[in-house]
């Protein structure tokens, strides 16, 4: 047994234990906590899968802002209601059952052909970038992108819709706060910027850097610097309607030629770019606008974290 | 078994254990939290099964990049209909 | 030499990332919450900070991963106060004490 496979088995371990923790343990929050630590060690499950890109955004999203979602979900609430009996101990032979059926249909599987990532490699020097995630997210499947973003705007608009309480998400506005976050919010743009540019070439792009951004929006707005979320103002508006307006600006000389969003390759690199700083700056609002208009700005609980 | 057949296997049992908990669990929380868990195992498998051989396969990572960034719009959507699932029964006589 | 540092340093951060989150989970109120966090939380990020500058490839790289540990100690130290004070002023009690008892 090589380094690697215990390495693997113990990562392996310690998701399973967390994920179970998380869905039956008894006490809710510690379930929410269990469920950001499964966020993180997903994150270096996806380091050990040589995806980093991934591994940026469950970092940031999938442990980070999911996390931040679930524990305002909990609310003043953290003891759980206990599960029934039968159901209960129905739940872990029903997931050995179906977890041996998938695995068994995975070991008759005959070897990857490998096409597509030889069809990518082939066609990266033409993309307009040089790195291959960014290349197929952009180029080679941006229609699947820019059908994301709409996906995520509705979210937003849903969100917006269903979470009516006028009360604007603020924890506190001391000026030593207020002092701090002037120091912290310009790098945080800084690093956005950082990881939009550095996509091209090496793991990074709009994604993570949204990531950051949305961070830095949640902040200011939740020392009182950024307000008005669930009235967005017009400048709001238009930032979040930026990402997809530009996507579909760049894609619509496409449409006379039938084959959507084919981006001509001596433009490609520079366009790329375009897009993606639009989706990065739409794309921080929406996940920073999904969390504070959730926000629940009169919670006289016991005060989860 | 290579790292990426492993995962692929680990990725089953995460999305068998979701699945279980979305169907048999009563606590709405700890439903959206099973859905969640079905999804990373989802993604797993996904990136596991491309990269069985060892080889870096970006079209994957591509797709599942994009699926957890709709994972957390769905689960916020979730969360802002429980929400109003709260209140309306709050005010039911 | 440099990897038995970097190895022993990881380790340590991991073991301080661990218990941040013992006490995340077994802590009875916020205040205390928020203290095992961000302590115990900090001095990880250090560790493993320290430990990943040491195996970087140049002093450009190093210095860019030694440059998140300030980042997150004030980051971290302007979240706890906001998060702190707003539960204060919600009048959430120290642990076990009535709602009257906040500091």
């Amino acid at each position: 047994m090589n380094a690697d496979l215990v390495f693997d088995l113990v990562l392996g371990a310690g998701l399973l234990w967390s994920a179970a923790g998380a869905l039956l343990g008894r006490d809710r929050y510690g379930a929410v906590i269990l469920f950001i630590v499964f966020g993180l060690l997903m994150t270096l499950a996806w380091v050990r899968l040589a995806a980093p890109d991934i591994a940026l955004a469950e970092a940031a999203i999938g442990a980070g802002l999911t996390g931040a979602l679930l524990l305002d979900a909990l609310g003043g609430d953290s003891a759980g209601t206990a599960q029934r009996g039968a159901s209960r101990w129905l739940l872990l032979p029903l997931a050995g059952a179906i977890a041996i059926l998938l695995a068994g249909a995975l070991r008759g599987l005959p070897a990857p052909s490998g096409e597509l990532r030889e069809a990518v490699s082939a066609a990266l020097a033409h993309s307009g970038v040089s790195h291959p995630v960014t290349a197929v997210l952009l180029n080679f499947r941006g229609y699947d992108t820019l059908l994301e973003v709409s996906v995520l705007l509705a979210a937003l608009l849903g969100v917006l819709g269903a979470a009516r309480d006028a009360r604007p998400a603020r924890l506190s506005a001391a000026p030593l706060l207020q002092a701090a976050t002037r120091v912290l919010v310009p790098f945080m743009l800084l690093t956005a910027g950082y990881l939009l540019w550095a996509g091209a070439h090496r793991p990074g792009g709009a994604f993570q850097a949204a990531a950051v951004l949305a961070a830095g929006a949640v902040l200011l707005a939740l020392v009182g610097m950024l307000g008005g979320w669930t009235r967005p103002a017009l400048r709001t508006r238009l930032a979040i309607a930026a990402g997809p307006a530009v996507f579909l600006l760049v894609a619509a000389p496409s449409f006379e030629r039938t084959l959507l969003l084919q981006l001509p390759p001596q433009h490609a690199g520079r366009l790329i770019l375009l897009i993606e700083a639009a989706l990065t700056l739409s794309l921080g609002f929406i996940l920073a606008g999904l969390f504070l208009a959730l926000l629940r700005g009169d919670t006289a609980g016991d005060g989860q974290a | 078994m290579s790292s990426g057949l492993f995962y692929a296997i680990l990725g089953c049992a995460l999305f068998a254990l979701g699945l279980a908990a979305t169907l048999l669990l009563r606590e709405a929380l700890r439903r959206v939290l099973a859905f969640n868990v079905m999804g990373s195992g989802g993604f797993l498998v996904f990136v596991g099964l491309a990269q069985r051989d060892g080889v870096v396969d970006p079209v994957p990572q591509a797709m599942v990049l994009t699926g957890i960034v709709v994972a957390v719009a769905a689960t916020a959507l979730a969360l802002a209909l429980l929400r109003r699932l709260e209140q309306t029964d709050a005010h039911e006589p | 030499m440099l990897d038995v540092a970097s190895a022993t340093l990881m380790l340590l951060g991991a073991g301080f990332f661990l218990a941040g989150t013992v006490g995340l989970l077994r802590f009875p109120d916020i205040y205390s919450r928020l203290h095992a966090l961000t302590k115990a939380d900090n001095l990880g990020v250090g560790c493993i900070a320290v430990a990943l500058a040491l195996q970087a490839d140049g002093l450009a790289a190093g210095l860019k991963l030694l440059l998140v540990w300030p980042l997150v100690l004030l980051a971290s130290a302007t979240v706890s106060y906001a998060i702190a004070e707003r539960a204060r002023a919600l009048g959430v009690p120290l642990d076990g004490g009535a709602p009257d008892d906040a500091p």
